[in-house]
């Protein structure tokens, strides 16, 4: 057998509350138009099953009510599920992260939070240890260079990744490869990235963008964004150098299973676990 | 099977007392000296920080050691594992338990990203009942330091590609009563669940 870390398929769950307050999971087009995907235990069991590595579950509702529904899911899923689960959405505190970890969530993703309040990220790895402390990063393209502090050349044009908040409709002025060190610095032990330009699109992972933060830091980057099939993921692992692939709508509307995916990684030479 | 899990106060301890629970044992979680001192069979889990792990009452690190000194089994999880050993660079140095002979150090940064995070194979390189059943399998992971393989090595992973650090996965005394896995079994799916019941099978034999 070979002997090396495998890379991870992570599928991902965007839980909101349905008209009953139950939690749903649901699936948008960059980060609009949402569609009904299933029950997050059974979608997770069900994940599970198929042989993924992780799974990551965000509240995207990000108020009290989806927390405790969050807690709930989490305490379900934790249950049932022996693989590392991530939680994200609305944690902006050392409290919320101790929350989310006792209902037996492992790592928790942070974004806004942590953008606006770097210190959150080492109160968290402090308090709890860098590997459950996961900083997410929405990216997108901004081609206006004199602002961007690392400039890459994509497509033969010359621009910067700037980190997003808000589901991508608000620019930050932040360069996300500056961002993504600085985090890894200061204790995050995983970067989630999330490239606005592919969400939602199933055009692939932004593969420039993947790559400039995984070289740039030496935590594990998990990429996320555009993933329509397989051969995306192939990409993102040999182009983007990711650690780890991260993959929403293509698994809950059973496009392809996980196991599917991982065999066609198999073929192709990447390390997977199956 | 009475298991009882001991609580110094950090991170997930649902997965690791359901883990146990399909394992078959009744589990408590416990932070009390003397109900770990009388215990049946203890696990000691683990996330955090190494100084932050043993920062917890020097009375609970005497039960422990004690209980185990009477021949309770012991599992020690990730941190847990590196509580077992004589010391860790974690932090500068800090002092282990001592229940198993050996110092926890920090991967070089020659082996790429660190920690070193996600599923990587176990090869069984000396004979323990805990890994019964399980030898080669893929086991999670998520760590920054090691114990080197040495005579307490059970399991044995390699991590890194140009330059690769081969490190104890699975480590046990010499008695074989106290055990440490560096891997999260409560994380590992079905194989780290088999794992789990060996721990309890092991426990209740003894």
């Amino acid at each position: 057998m070979l002997e090396m870390l495998t890379r991870r398929i992570i599928p991902c769950l965007d839980v909101t509350l349905d008209e009953s307050g139950c939690a749903d999971v649901v699936k948008g087009e960059q980060f609009e138009e949402l569609r009904y995907a299933g029950d997050p235990v059974e979608l997770a069991q069900q994940y599970n099953r198929q042989g993924a590595d992780e799974l990551v579950f965000l509240d995207i509702t990000a108020s009290a009510e989806g927390r405790e529904t969050m807690l709930d899911v989490v305490r379900r899923t934790a249950d049932e599920v022996f693989i590392p689960l991530t939680v994200g959405g609305g944690i902006s505190s050392v409290d919320d992260v101790k929350e989310v970890l006792r209902a037996g969530a492992d790592k928790t993703a942070m974004n806004t939070a942590a953008l606006q309040n770097p210190d959150l990220v080492e109160d968290a790895a402090e308090n709890f240890g860098s590997q459950c402390v996961v900083v997410a990063i929405d990216a997108q393209r901004n081609y206006d260079i004199e602002e961007g502090e690392h400039i890459y050349t994509v497509d033969g044009r010359d621009c910067w990744f700037e980190a997003v908040v808000y589901g991508g409709r608000e620019p930050t002025g932040v360069d996300a490869v500056e961002w993504a060190q600085d985090a890894a610095e200061r204790g995050a032990g995983e970067i989630l990235l999330t490239s606005m330009h592919g969400d939602g699109t199933k055009d692939g992972y932004d593969l420039p963008v993947t790559r400039a933060v995984s070289e740039a830091v030496d935590v594990p980057v998990i990429a996320s964004g555009g993933a329509g099939g397989p051969e995306h993921m192939l990409e993102a692992f040999e182009d983007g150098k990711a650690d780890a692939a991260l993959a929403a709508s293509i698994f809950h509307f059973d496009e392809y299973t996980v196991e599917e995916v991982k065999e066609y990684l198999d073929d192709n030479g990447v390390p997977v676990r199956i | 099977m009475k298991v009882d899990i001991v609580d110094y106060g950090l991170g997930n301890l649902r997965s690791v007392t359901r883990g146990l629970e399909r394992a078959g044992a009744d589990v408590r979680v416990t932070e009390e000296a003397d109900i770990v001192r009388g215990s049946e069979a203890l696990v000691l889990p683990g996330v955090g920080a190494f100084k932050e792990g043993m920062r917890g009452s020097s009375e609970l690190h005497e039960a422990l050691v004690d209980a185990v000194n009477d021949g309770a089994p012991l599992l020690g999880i990730c941190l847990g594992m590196q509580m077992l050993m004589t010391a860790s660079e974690e932090g500068g140095h800090a002092e282990g338990l001592d229940l198993v002979g050996g110092e926890v150090v920090r991967f070089p940064c020659e082996v790429g990203k660190v920690p070193h995070m996600g599923w990587n194979t176990v090869d069984v390189v000396s004979s323990h009942p805990l890994m019964d059943g399980v030898d080669g399998e893929h086991f999670y992971f998520v760590h920054s330091f090691y114990a080197a393989v040495d005579d307490y090595t059970v399991g044995s992973t390699e991590y890194g590609e140009d330059y690769a650090v081969e490190f104890s996965a699975v480590v046990s005394n010499s008695d074989g009563n106290v055990v440490g896995t560096q891997f999260h079994p409560e994380k590992s799916g079905d194989a780290g669940l088999r794992v789990l019941e060996n721990y309890v099978e092991f426990a209740r034999d003894r």
